[in-house]
């Protein structure tokens, strides 16, 4: 097999997730975005360990450590999650700007009834 | 630790660029349509379809990896991703209280910088590694590479010390993810939160 067909679409998943993590607004859905860059990454290793023969297999040893701690990171993350959406009534990371630099009282200002609003909702 | 490396032997067999065999059909139509589902799943505007699509995206993967003779990431790939994160994920959805149906701001404002900085990325690694691994060529016919008994030898003999300090890392995370769940306070646990990602931590081991 080519080379470049694993490697190529490990780069393409890598950019998509890219994409997401930047993009979205919902919590979750920049964690999704994150497992899809992790697997990205996990595609290129097990790629390159089975193009380079390795004896080690550390390819494959590290894959199965990333998916581990990938495991751990959304477990983790997730319990993130749900408690700044306890605490704050929404999981959307553009209204999470309580340490935004440069808008100062005006954004509390506009903050304070989206708040309101989101957790009377 | 020396890393033996063994020269690739793609070289000895002829081999060209434009006469695809099978597995490399197969691993482009599998690819294409991995990369499809992850497009969909960054792009629906309903969140849990993007979850539904997560799975498509990660169990195309998993085909991959079979296509690479990887047997054993692959079922963990299944066990693991498209078992118990997706699940994971879909709890985290419907405890935030997602919306069911479209939502049109699932996007955030930055989307057009966000679709300018991955199509950058995107067309300066597919440039880069195209133009480095033109004349390489993968060789899958010789012994299976990723076989459970390869993997486990090399795990138990190799990897030993690096395996045990996950299983202290996921021991952490487990702790970690009970202490964030609970209500602030007191000392009762919390109904919705605690059971959540304790599950998970579990089922990953």
């Amino acid at each position: 097999m080519h080379l470049a067909y694993p490697a190529v679409l490990a780069a393409l998943l890598f950019c998509v997730g890219l994409y997401g993590v930047l993009a979205r607004r919902n919590a979750i859905l920049v964690l999704m975005s994150v497992e899809l860059m992790l697997n990205a990454v996990n595609l290129n290793l097990v790629a390159f360990d089975v193009w380079l023969r390795d004896t080690l297999h550390a390819g494959q040893a590290l894959t199965l450590f990333t998916i581990a701690i990938a495991a751990a990171e959304i477990g983790i993350g997730l319990a993130i999650v749900l408690m700044v959406y306890r605490n704050r009534g929404t999981s959307d990371v553009d209204k999470l700007r309580d340490t935004a630099e440069g808008h100062g009282p005006e954004a509390e200002t506009t903050e304070a009834p989206a708040h309101t609003t989101e957790a009377a909702a | 630790m020396t890393l033996a490396i063994t020269a690739p032997l793609a070289a000895s067999a002829p081999q060209g660029f434009l006469s695809p065999t099978g597995v490399e059909i197969a691993f482009v139509l599998v690819g294409i349509a991995t990369l499809a589902a992850a497009i969909v799943t960054v792009t629906t505007k309903q969140l849990v379809h993007a979850a539904l699509w997560l799975v498509v995206a990660l169990g195309g993967l998993a085909v991959e990896y079979l296509l690479l003779t990887a047997e054993f990431i692959a079922w963990v790939q299944v066990l693991i991703y498209v078992g118990s994160v997706v699940v994971l994920l879909l709890f985290g959805l419907m405890l935030t209280k997602a919306p069911i149906g479209r939502s049109p701001d699932a996007d955030s404002g930055n989307r057009w910088a966000a679709l300018t900085v991955a199509a950058a990325s995107a067309a300066a690694l597919v440039w880069v590694v195209v133009d480095a691994f033109r004349t390489q060529w993968i060789d899958l016919d010789g012994a299976v590479q990723g076989s459970t008994e390869v993997t486990g030898s090399i795990l138990f003999r190799h990897w030993v010390l690096p395996f045990e300090a996950l299983s202290v890392l996921l021991l952490a995370a487990l702790v970690g993810a009970i202490v964030l769940s609970r209500k602030n306070g007191d000392s009762e646990p919390a109904p919705d939160g605690t059971t959540q990602p304790s599950t998970a931590d579990k089922e990953q081991r």
